[in-house]
């Protein structure tokens, strides 16, 4: 490809980043699809609330999968992985300091819109 | 190191001035594409936001609602974008080896996933689009007979009824959140495929080598991300119990 | 002595090259597609000044109505119009993108002894983006105003017919382009730091950067998609936060705080940076405490994130939740205040020159203490319900935002002028702009902590007698405080074509940005310069008869 001048200079001689393997690569791939199944098998069984934390758990292990194999992150350089984690810590301190104050006031809320008769729309 | 500032002869042309290796080119620009995803994340957290608060203070709205959803169609867009992060990443891998034919050809494959992605879409707004099942202000639902709407293969639950129980108030709500998510995420996909068709030109132009492969690599996070997006919206929308 | 005159002439070239960044390349295309970051933060720096001035005439015109109860030249619409735009414009064309995007963006990959940032074309998508997004805060000013106040709550938003969704449109665009600064100053100094220049040999200046950086990548998307959400809502009523559909106001708010409140520590940071770099130069004293402020910088940039209730008190906020977020404020104090501490250790003791940078600093430290302190006072529960959308709020915010920020950006734009421009400014007007501006912001928003107390709500138009005094006291210091403001752009005009020129280091610095020539040559060094510490201020002598100072080894 580039047969261009100054390509033979010594930069560093490994390779700037890791190549996955063909193997790793199928064998994930398979992995996901495998847990695709599962997830929607899981929805034919009625586990009554605990259904979503099982289709939570699964999406999360696909989610590292892609994540440490298709973006490298396993053998990437940390801090970049350290980027993605901070990234869902401040997802998660988001919605659920959100999320416990929206149930906190909920009880006023219902009862505004029930003294009111506040009706839906439509 | 930087022995010798950028006069250049000695500065190779995928090499840009202010860098002195290829390999710090790169890191750099890796680290600013997973920066750019954090804000991707963070970008859709709001979303998953609105999404766990609504779901937690008003769950009849979404169990009622989600049987308007196709799951298979669901499903299978789920294995088109999975199948495309595999061709993706292997992408990279041609493009580290500089095996230019099967880079050009995964990364034509990737961008053709792309497409069926968006085709299923399309047909599912069409499905949501004649059915009224639109957002609040625009919900007008088509449905009351509740017979037809089992035929045609929406929420065959495990308790073989149709549409259970009354409809809630407020189910447009849940069509609003529907359509953000998936519209964003569309909007995303598109992006991707825009990012895509970028680098399959430079790929077919001979551009990347072992040394600077960079932007495959880049376009194919961005890529991956629009896939673990999706892996999270399919079970929280389509999979509800 | 003998070594002098080789060490002058390595280190701090006092003759400047034929060709610098400015004249290297001609017409104005060379500019508005350059991809030199001088130029860039230079763009920038034209650009936030002249939304500065467009602000600042806003807030001359606010108090212009409010010199005397009753209407004095506009009407309560039209004020709304002003106090938003005000603010608007202040706060996203201004203080947002102000010192990073301007200050940082020249100074950077300077002070790193980098040849550019490590993403140059992103780094001039931002400005094109920037100025996209001032075009639409233009736009609408003239189809029709905005009249929401700068936090666009809804539902009020979806009732106004002035022009949110314009506004919305361009504060998107800004977010964007501030997300692009912070992926390309955290990417640059992760990346280019020169050999030698561990993290914490670094000045703190960029320290500070990075901590703003770091709360510009992780805040500003969730404005994204609180814009995208209210945008969406406007145009096709979607309903999340519309309480006649079934969604919930107070989300908006969640939302829109998540974003704001750690925003206001994208405008203090880096004016803290500046502070670092200005204290030490004009103490000729070694920072004192390099690691606590360092440190501080990241702390107050996370525990930033973690306190945004504060601004929904009164809101229908859970008590549970305002009790956690009352809680947390008090602990941001604690960092902001281990960097004044540092400041006036560096300072004690040490031999203080003066000059207008300094007297800026100095100004900071007293009107940042006092914004700082009355911050507490709205962080406890019982007082903030009752200070709550009065003009005491009003005063403590402008306390930080202009007392801090602006006030920073003065001392940083004072302090980088040689090296920007060239050029020396004159120092008599320099100070006694300094001390007008003190003064006129004193006066200004002073009594404005007094009037809040004792009742008077922000955003009206009017006011009872018993306040008259106080807001005429507060008009005469606007104008005091921008007639000093435009006499600083006077004299910085006037030293453009009068001014002496600068010599690569007229301050004494030790940090690399002063080892090349001012202005700076197009890629800033011919050779990646020797690391030393930044705050090392021994090997650094004056040449009485230059005017310049001049490394010793």
């Amino acid at each position: 490809m580039t047969t261009e001048a100054a390509t033979a200079s010594s930069h560093d001689d490994h390779e700037i980043a890791h190549v996955m393997p063909l193997p790793v690569l199928f064998g994930v791939f398979a992995t996901l699809m495998v847990l695709t199944f599962l997830t929607v098998a899981a929805t034919w069984v009625n586990l009554g609330w605990f259904n979503l934390p099982i289709a939570m758990a699964i999406a999360t292990v696909k989610a590292t999968l892609v994540a440490l194999y298709f973006m490298h992150l396993r053998y990437d350089a940390p801090f970049n992985g350290l980027a993605f984690l901070t990234a869902l810590v401040f997802v998660a301190l988001f919605i659920l300091v959100t999320l416990l104050d929206t149930i906190a006031y909920k009880p006023s809320v219902d009862a505004y819109r029930d003294a009111n008769s506040v009706s839906a729309p439509q | 190191m930087s022995a010798a500032p950028d006069h250049d002869e000695n500065h190779p042309h995928d090499l840009a001035h202010h860098f002195d290796t290829h390999r710090q080119q790169f890191d750099a620009g890796k680290l600013g594409m997973w920066i750019f995803l954090v804000t991707e994340i963070l970008l859709f957290s709001g979303l998953f936001c609105a999404y766990v608060i609504y779901r937690a203070n008003h769950p009849e709205i979404f169990i009622y609602a989600h049987q308007f959803l196709d799951k298979n169609l669901g499903a299978l867009n789920t294995a088109v974008l999975i199948f495309s992060s595999l061709t993706m990443a292997w992408a990279v891998r041609a493009a580290q080896l500089e095996q230019k034919r099967a880079l050009v050809r995964l990364l034509s494959i990737t961008l053709a996933c792309g497409f069926v992605f968006l085709g299923v879409k399309a047909v599912e707004y069409h499905h949501k689009w004649h059915d009224g099942l639109l957002w609040a202000s625009q919900y007008n639902p088509k449905h009351h007979d509740s017979a037809e709407h089992n035929e045609a293969g929406h929420g065959a639950e495990s308790d073989g009824e149709g549409l259970h129980g009354e409809e809630p108030k407020n189910v447009g709500l849940f069509f609003s959140i529907y359509f953000m998510m998936t519209g964003l995420h569309a909007v995303h996909v598109i992006a991707g495929m825009g990012a895509i068709a970028w680098v399959l030109n430079r790929a077919r132009k001979g551009h990347f080598n072992r040394r600077y492969f960079g932007p495959v690599d880049f376009v194919g996070l961005y890529w991956h991300l629009v896939d673990l997006i999706w892996i999270y919206l399919f079970p929280l929308l389509y999979l509800i119990h | 002595m003998a070594t002098t005159v080789d060490g002058k002439t390595a280190d701090f070239p006092t003759d400047r090259g034929p060709l610098n960044y400015l004249n290297c390349d001609r017409g104005i295309l060379s500019w508005a597609f350059t991809l030199d970051h001088k130029r860039i933060g230079l763009m920038y720096l034209i650009s936030i000044m002249a939304s500065l001035g467009l602000g600042g005439l806003f807030a001359m015109l606010i108090r212009v109505e409010l010199a005397h109860s009753g209407q004095q030249i506009v009407d309560e619409n039209t004020y709304n119009q002003l106090f938003t735009l005000h603010g608007a414009i202040m706060v996203f064309l201004f203080i947002l993108p102000g010192i990073p995007a301007a200050l940082g963006n020249f100074v950077l990959p300077i002070m790193l002894g980098a040849k550019d940032v490590a993403f140059p074309r992103l780094n001039l998508a931002s400005y094109h983006l920037w100025v996209i997004g001032a075009l639409f805060f233009l736009l609408a000013l003239v189809t029709g105003g905005l009249d929401t106040g700068w936090t666009l709550y809804v539902p009020y938003a979806f009732q106004t017919d002035t022009r949110v969704l314009t506004a919305g449109v361009g504060a998107f665009i800004l977010g964007f382009s501030s997300i692009f600064t912070g992926i390309n100053f955290v990417a640059t100094i992760h990346t280019l730091r020169p050999p030698g220049m561990t993290w914490f040999k670094m000045p703190l200046f960029l320290w500070a950067l990075y901590a703003t950086a770091i709360i510009q990548v992780l805040a500003t998307p969730v404005l994204g998609i609180t814009l995208l959400l209210l945008a969406a809502e406007l145009v096709l009523g979607i309903g999340i936060f519309d309480p006649t559909k079934g969604g919930d106001p107070i989300l908006f708010q969640h939302f829109f705080w998540f974003y704001s409140h750690p925003a206001v520590y994208i405008m203090i940071l880096p004016a803290m940076g500046i502070m670092s770099e200005v204290i030490p130069t004009f103490s000729r004293k070694h920072i004192f405490g390099y690691r606590f402020i360092a440190y501080s910088s990241v702390a107050i940039a996370l525990l930033g994130f973690l306190v945004w209730g504060h601004h929904m008190f009164v809101s229908s906020q859970s008590s549970l939740a305002s009790t956690i977020f009352s809680l947390l404020t008090f602990s941001v104090s604690i960092p902001s205040a281990i960097k004044v501490f540092n400041w006036l250790a560096t300072m004690y003791k040490g031999s203080i020159a003066l000059d207008t940078p300094m007297l800026y600093a100095l100004s900071f430290i007293l009107l940042f203490g006092i914004g700082g302190l009355t911050g507490l006072f709205l962080a406890t529960l019982s007082t903030d319900v009752q200070l709550h959308d009065t003009y005491f709020v009003v005063a403590h915010f402008h306390y930080t935002m202009v007392g801090g920020t602006l006030i920073a950006f003065m001392a940083g734009l004072h302090y980088w002028w040689p090296k920007i421009t060239g050029r020396m400014y004159n120092e008599f007007w320099g100070r006694l702009c300094s001390i007008g501006v003190f003064a006129g912001f004193n006066l200004t928003f002073f009594p404005q902590f007094v009037m809040g107390s004792r009742g008077m709500p922000r955003r009206y138009h009017d006011f009872p007698e018993k306040f008259e005094i106080f807001h005429f006291l507060s008009s005469i210091g606007a104008f005091l405080m921008g007639l000093a403001m435009l006499g600083v752009l006077i004299y910085l005009l006037y030293s453009l074509f009068k001014g002496r020129r600068a010599p690569a280091n007229p301050w004494g610095s030790a940090t690399l940005e002063w080892q090349c020539s001012s202005p700076p040559p197009k890629e800033n060094f011919a050779e990646t310069p020797s690391v030393s510490d930044p705050y090392d201020y021994d090997h650094i002598k004056y040449d009485p008869e230059k005017n310049c100072y001049y490394r010793v080894n």
